[in-house]
């Protein structure tokens, strides 16, 4: 019943799935999770089948829930991730609280949301300024105000910190200083780590929905896949921090996961849905040129492949290769935000973040590989895709449609002179 | 035993000819149990031995002064290399706080995650600064162009690496039972991180916009301090805040009036030398040349008639920029002190004296730059945003070509758009 390799699916909150099993009354870890010998592996034990069935279940609510809102689009996304990002950080702050010392402290919790606010104004500001200019430029009233806000936003952040900053300075209490210090340390820390995931997914989501899709299905493919593997060929522990993963359940995802992500790239990448990104903040139907990522090339099979082979040539979107790499970070290093999670609740004495969701724990339990793959799909997509996608076409459009006629000149004249220069060092 | 209390005071260069007292650290860094009376008996004005302790940290402020004097002077490389310096020395203050030694001993090699996130940490935020002035540096040389070109262009991703290795080391060597106190050690070294990057990445870049809006933040909350530290020497009756016993209203009020004024008049003066208010574009160490700005040109006001007339000026001549400073020197007296209040909380919280003893008489260098941290933070961002002319799209999307494209892209897209142009002459008049 540990929240180990079980099958997961992305953390949505799950519709009206019966509580099958009864939660033991306090989060405390079981005496018996740290004994290293065979007997407390997956494929020895018999309630197995049973509690598997209970995760399946509700992976399967989830799973649909995150099929609809793919289907509604950017913003039910975004406003998706927000609430995922909310619960998480509602489970994380209750986590250190100390009921004796939190009864002296009246509206210190107030302080918890201020900050989060302000770093959610902050970082949502900042992704979406763009595209909230381009949404508003039909009127004139709202454009000014919406520039104005833009311009000053950085000034308005860092002044609701201070003001954030003072109140706590302003109510340190005598006896209570370490615990409030702590309290302090403890939501930096949260809200850094649950907003730069959640920011650089956001972003992913308006460069288009498939850099956002295929890293969270990778993760959850791997999740199974280890879960299936582990299942039927687990044998040898793969790390003590979570002593019911395998390597074969390790390697037998890793496997599953680069052919799947091959494949899903593939699937994925013909609808334009997902492949186009979203310039402002609206609902609607998108259209655009999918950039030459997504146009299919074809290679022809070679010589060597035996003759029962049907097809002699094979499609592949370029796309697919950097899906393969996405696919390597999936199995190989995401799993180690997992071992992170479990080290921390086993450092804490806890068993799970929280409980909202039947079989898996609470959302941050879900969430822990998904936001170290998130940040990476984030990083790598403006390294090595954003440049690639980049043509000359591209930059052109930029040019003649976001710039006034006398900033042409200006550039023009500019990039006369960097192409002089370097000729001229050149010769 | 309070005159050896941090309070407020100027910054000071760490010499050793200085350890005229002899200090009795040898134990530990208690504090000693009478700090928090809110009599008038812990208050500076009734201290016999003020004038002592006066004495040896004025000593040490002087001799601070003037080795900052010294590397104002030798420019803007060697600035940024006292910065570095100044963070390594408090990073390792501060690594040092929460360490202990029964733990440490069970986990050979744990003490260097620290060192390597810092390494990964320096590399990530001094990268994304000094980029564009690195490429400037190496223009003239193909190979490095290129080289340098290419680590820019993964740099991010390079950083990330080598953050995820690091994690994925700490998650390795992972000790059973030591979970807790692993954990905390990992959050309190990116919270040290954090703390410590964020304004020197600030100060940096701020340094490279014009060595004015390093010296200008610096030197007014240096100024805030003393004064408050003179005013409250003198008339100092009312406490202020219980968690600094020494600070008193009057020291506050009297400081802020001070620092107001002395950021009118600083900035005038330190605004009329180029070498403070130039940019600089690249990574060279010379003599700088460049137009300031209209910021820095002095604007002429002249006296209202009503004024009497034995006063010699017909009128004042202001740098705008002095308005500017008004705002920055409002900042530092009003509102930089909580970063001095928020280090003395966390120094009871944790029950120590000072962060270290680098310089006699202050403390270590946390003790100094606390107040230099949120100041630093505050004026970027006001540079940023008031100061600054906006980026225009123009900037945009000309880096996006010299970083994206290769050099036979970039001259077929000033071709293209050349004719372009000769077509739309015709169009436009």
């Amino acid at each position: 019943m540990h929240k180990d390799t079980g099958s997961s699916g992305p953390s949505t909150p799950s519709g009206s799935s019966a509580r099958l099993r009864r939660r033991r009354g306090s989060n405390e870890v079981p005496p018996e999770a740290d004994k290293a010998n065979g007997s407390h592996l997956l494929v020895n034990d018999h309630n197995k089948y049973k509690s598997m069935l209970v995760r399946a279940h509700s992976s399967f609510w989830m799973i649909g829930g995150f099929a609809f809102i793919i289907y509604m689009g950017h913003l039910y996304i975004w406003a998706m991730v927000v609430v995922i990002q909310i619960f998480m950080a509602k489970e994380l702050f209750s986590l250190l609280r100390r009921a004796h010392e939190d009864r002296r402290l009246p509206g210190f919790r107030l302080l918890n949301w201020h900050f989060f606010f302000t770093a959610m104004l902050f970082v949502y500001g900042r992704i979406l300024s763009q595209r909230l200019v381009n949404t508003v430029t039909t009127d004139k009233v709202l454009y000014k105000i919406v520039s104005r806000v833009i311009k000053y936003h950085m000034v308005t952040c860092y002044f609701l910190y201070i003001a954030g900053f003072m109140w706590f300075i302003l109510t340190l209490k005598k006896k209570m200083y370490k615990y409030q210090f702590g309290q302090y340390a403890w939501t930096h820390m949260i809200l850094i780590v649950v907003f730069t995931q959640s920011s650089f997914t956001v972003a992913n989501i308006f460069e288009g929905i498939f850099w956002f899709l295929l890293p969270a299905s990778l993760i959850v493919i791997n999740d199974i896949a280890a879960y299936i593997f582990g299942f039927f060929f687990g044998k040898t522990p793969l790390i003590k921090l979570s002593p019911k993963k395998t390597w074969e359940g390790f390697i037998g995802a890793s496997v599953a996961t680069m052919i799947s992500a091959f494949l899903l790239a593939n699937i994925l990448g013909r609808f334009q849905w997902l492949t186009c990104p979203r310039k402002d903040l609206s609902t609607g139907w998108l259209q655009c040129d999918p950039g030459p990522l997504f146009k299919p090339e074809t290679f022809t099979v070679p010589e060597w492949f035996p003759e029962w082979f049907p097809w002699r040539e094979i499609s592949v979107l370029p796309v697919q290769w950097h899906a393969l790499c996405l696919g390597l970070f999936a199995s190989i290093i995401a799993p180690f935000g997992g071992f992170f999670a479990s080290g921390f609740k086993r450092a804490f004495k806890i068993k799970d973040f929280g409980d909202s969701i039947p079989g898996h724990g609470g959302m941050t339990d879900r969430m822990d590989c998904q936001m170290v793959m998130a940040v990476f799909a984030y990083i790598y997509h403006q390294s090595f895709v954003v440049p690639q996608s980049l043509s000359i076409e591209m930059i052109m459009d930029q040019i003649l449609m976001n710039l006034t006629f006398e900033e042409q000149q200006a550039l023009y004249t500019k990039l006369g002179q960097i192409v002089e220069e370097r000729q001229f060092g050149e010769s | 035993m309070n005159m050896m209390q941090k309070q407020h005071s100027p910054p000071l260069p760490s010499t050793p000819t200085n350890r005229i007292r002899q200090r009795r650290r040898a134990k530990s860094l208690e504090v000693l149990p009478d700090p928090s009376k809110l009599n008038g008996g812990s208050l500076l004005v009734h201290d016999q031995n003020k004038y002592r302790s006066m004495w040896i940290r004025t000593h040490s402020s002087l001799w601070m002064l003037g080795g900052f004097i010294l590397i104002l002077y030798l420019g803007h490389l060697y600035i940024c290399a006292m910065v570095v310096v100044i963070q390594i020395l408090m990073a390792s203050e501060l690594f040092q706080l929460r360490r202990r030694v029964h733990e440490d001993k069970q986990l050979p090699g744990f003490w260097l995650i620290n060192w390597y996130f810092f390494f990964t940490a320096m590399l990530y935020v001094y990268g994304r600064i000094l980029s564009q002035h690195l490429v400037n540096t190496v223009t003239s040389d193909q190979f490095f162009y290129r080289l340098v070109n290419s680590l820019i262009k993964y740099h991010m991703v390079i950083c990330y690496f080598l953050y995820i290795a690091g994690m994925v080391w700490f998650i390795l060597t992972l000790k059973k039972k030591m979970y807790k106190y692993q954990f905390g050690q990992y959050a309190w070294t990116h919270m040290i991180l954090i703390v410590v990057f964020t304004q020197s990445s600030f100060t940096v870049a701020n340094i490279f916009e014009g060595i004015f809006w390093f010296v200008l933040p610096a030197f007014l909350i240096a100024t805030n301090d003393v004064a408050a530290y003179f005013f409250g020497f003198f008339f100092g009756r009312t406490p202020l805040i219980k968690l600094s016993p020494k600070k008193t209203w009057e020291g506050f009020i009297g400081g802020s009036v001070a620092t107001v004024v002395s950021a009118f008049l600083l900035a005038n003066i330190l605004g009329q030398f180029q070498w403070l208010t130039c940019p600089r574009k690249d990574l060279s160490t010379g003599w700088l040349h460049c137009d300031p700005g209209p910021l820095f040109k002095p604007e002429y006001y002249f006296f209202p008639i009503w004024l009497p007339e034995w006063i010699p000026w017909k009128g004042v001549s202001v740098l705008p920029v002095q308005w500017h400073a008004l705002c920055l020197g409002l900042f530092a007296s009003i509102i930089a002190p909580f970063g001095g209040f928020f280090a003395s909380g966390l120094k009871r919280a944790f029950k120590i004296k000072d962060f270290g003893d680098s310089i006699p008489g202050h403390g270590g260098f946390t003790d100094r730059m606390d107040c230099q941290m949120v100041m630093a933070i505050f004026a970027y961002i006001y540079f940023q945003s008031f100061v600054l002319p906006q980026t225009n799209s123009v900037e945009m999307i000309l880096d996006q070509i010299v970083r994206n494209l290769s050099f036979e892209e970039q001259e077929r897209l000033y071709m293209m758009l050349g004719q372009i142009f000769k077509g739309q002459q015709f169009v436009h008049p």
